[in-house]
């Protein structure tokens, strides 16, 4: 059972003539990671910066747990902007407890929480360093850091992932597995789109401004997934071509992918396929979210 | 969390950062340097009293009374070796004469003559050295901190943009609560410096014992100087913010500027050239612009109603008000930008931040 806490409702957006946001509709759940995913320019820094009031809607309405967002809530949100930025002369642990006092917590607590996550975020060595003098990795994490201090209930992450090897980017997942575990929603766009197939549970798609599709991982998968198999024998798999209600998709030696017509038993092809020889592998066909994605924008 | 409370945590950084940054405590050390050797050097320079020989037993009485340090001699040759080996700076022979070196010690003379009573029908409480200086030393004040501050907040608004942390600032808090504490931030330090180098100016001016009744002199027109220093600041600081506002980069600050330096720096060359022409200086007095500089200059003057400073202090606060105005509507449609600078036209029309 989820419980959406953030409701984003046909929300428009024009920059003079351009209307950069049709529409746009959707909703982030408590304790699940929701993949934002588009392609540039398709809206989603627009919508990220709506959510966390730095811009405003033309129309439509963001609310947090059926209420519209007031500034009081947003104390409790938590944001990466796409273009990173930090005071490049104050030390790490100096921005962070500032950023977090701006979020409402009193000194001790954030003097307290700072050093907690600097230390999870293997920064604990740096604290007292300015900002300028970290590597661009390092300031990735710091900017992590300044989201998550003040201990959000809805996490809005633009590119979490750009400029992160990979060791940094696995820290940055583990980190956020954590938050939704504990409760948090979080929302993050990214255009590795890899990553996010095996990060998130929902998905949102949005290209030139619409919204479109949104949902479970799987639910989705389940809705673009075509009644496809794969099937890998050790001799040559032609004889499926003479199959009743099957239809060759890609045929290459010991391997094939197949079509069943509707009402095909898939489990009386895997007989059939036995009776021919051995069968290495039979499953169906599931889209990667790449694929998905490709079909849904155009 | 309140405006107020954001407010006051934004304003602790400010003053913080500022404290730390290399610039500000060069220029604030510079300054009290200069302060300090214009006080001292004189003091420094200044070998005590004249010395003079005399020979003359006449003459003793008068040289002593105008303040030179005596030297007894026997006669006129001793006097007369005294001043070729520079131990005195004339001698006094008996005649009277009066020996030096080469140079005529008028000082001397004056005070060996009598000279006829003097009436001034209309005296200056002070100095005439001081009518020239004051002036200048106020609306040089004036100028050089509103200008120094001035660039400083808009180099930090600049900052913020030109490294993006704006966007975060702004997802926690709004625009305003940024602007009213930088602005705070910065009167806070420049009133604190002014402060300091009036202070220091003072407890010179004490120790070295040069102040001469200077001080009841200017303190009317120093206690006025104040609030309207303060309010003049004030009403030009968020204009500061804007002008950085406006600007995406450091660089663009230069362009983005101008009209803000012009506004300071045509009331400061008004002042300047008209200081001597009371008709102009009363008109500048009343301008909001010019008034905190032309207004603490007539009072110093003896030249303004006693009521006249309240009216021009109104005056200035109603402009910092609508100028306050002004200047947090540009501030907030240009500070999300961050691509281009903004034309003032595109921040004022830009519907920015949600509640």
């Amino acid at each position: 059972m989820t419980t959406t806490v953030l409701e984003v409702g046909a929300v428009d957006r024009s920059f003079g003539d351009r209307q950069v946001l049709k529409d746009v509709s959707f909703s982030v759940a408590a304790g699940r990671l929701t993949g934002f995913v588009g392609a540039n320019g398709a809206g989603k820094t627009t919508t990220m910066r709506i959510i966390l009031g730095v811009l405003a809607a033309d129309s439509g309405t963001v609310t947090w747990r059926g209420v519209p967002v007031t500034r009081q809530a947003r104390q409790r949100f938590g944001y990466m902007p796409e273009e990173r930025g930090l005071y490049p002369k104050m030390t790490v642990a100096d921005q962070v407890v500032y950023l977090a006092r701006l979020h409402g917590l009193t000194a001790a607590d954030a003097r307290r929480r700072t050093t907690a996550l600097l230390d999870r975020l293997e920064l604990g060595p740096r604290a007292g360093d300015p900002v300028e003098k970290l590597s661009l990795g390092n300031q990735q994490r710091v900017q992590i850091a300044a989201a998550l201090v003040h201990d959000p209930e809805l996490l809005v992450l633009d590119e979490p992932f750009s400029g992160l090897d990979p060791l940094a980017a696995d820290s940055v997942v583990a980190v956020l597995r954590e938050r939704a575990a504990a409760g948090a929603a979080v929302l993050f766009s990214s255009h590795q789109l890899e990553l996010v197939e095996r990060l998130c549970d929902d998905l949102v798609i949005i290209a030139d401004g619409n919204i479109r599709a949104a949902g479970s991982r799987d639910e989705l998968r389940g809705r673009h997934t075509l009644p496809r198999y794969a099937i890998e024998v050790d001799a040559d798999a032609g004889w499926l071509r003479d199959e009743p209600g099957v239809t060759i998709v890609d045929l290459d030696g010991a391997h094939a992918v197949v079509e069943l017509a509707s009402g095909t038993d898939d489990q009386h092809v895997l007989r059939a396929a036995l009776a021919h020889g051995q069968v290495r592998s039979f499953g169906p066909v599931r889209p990667s979210l790449a694929e998905i994605f490709r079909e849904v924008i155009k | 969390m309140t405006t107020f409370a954001a407010a006051r945590l934004v304003l602790g950084r400010e003053i913080r950062a500022k404290l730390r940054d290399k610039a500000f405590l060069f220029s604030t050390v510079s300054f009290l340097l200069i302060i300090i050797a214009s006080i001292a050097i004189p003091t420094l320079l200044d070998g005590g009293p004249t010395k003079v020989a005399v020979a003359d037993s006449g003459s003793g009485q008068a040289l002593r009374q105008a303040g030179f340090a005596i030297v007894e001699v026997p006669d006129a040759a001793a006097a007369e070796r005294l001043v070729r080996d520079g131990d005195v700076e004339a001698a006094v022979v008996p005649g009277p004469g009066v020996i030096a070196l080469d140079e005529r010690p008028d000082e001397v003379v004056e005070a060996l003559s009598t000279a006829p009573e003097v009436q001034l029908l209309d005296e200056l409480p002070y100095n005439p050295a001081l009518a020239i200086l004051v002036p200048l030393a106020i609306a040089m004040l004036c100028y050089l901190t509103s200008l120094l501050f001035g660039l400083q907040i808009a180099q930090s608004v600049v900052e913020e943009k030109a490294t993006r942390i704006v966007e975060i600032l702004v997802s926690s808090v709004s625009p305003r609560a940024l602007l009213a504490g930088k602005v705070a931030a910065m009167s806070i330090l420049a009133f604190a410096q002014i402060a300091l180098l009036a202070v220091v100016t003072v407890v010179g001016l004490k120790v070295t014992g040069s102040d001469a009744g200077l001080l009841d002199v200017i303190a009317p027109a120093l206690g006025w100087f104040l609030p309207f220093f303060v309010l003049g600041f004030v009403m030009l600081a968020t204009i500061w913010a804007g002008v950085g506002a406006l600007a995406a980069r450091q660089e663009d600050l230069g362009s983005t500027s101008g009209t803000a330096q012009m506004v300071v720096l045509i009331p400061f060359f008004a002042v300047i050239f008209l200081r001597d022409n009371p008709a102009a200086l009363t008109v500048l007095s009343y301008v909001p612009l010019s008034s905190p500089m032309a207004m603490p200059i007539r009072i110093f003057q003896q030249d303004a109603a006693g009521w006249e400073p309240f009216v021009a202090l109104g005056i200035v606060a109603v402009t910092a008000a609508l100028l306050l105005a002004v200047g947090a509507r540009i501030y907030e449609g240009s500070l999300l930008r961050t691509n281009t600078r903004t034309s003032i036209a595109a921040a004022w029309k830009t519907r920015s931040t949600a509640g």
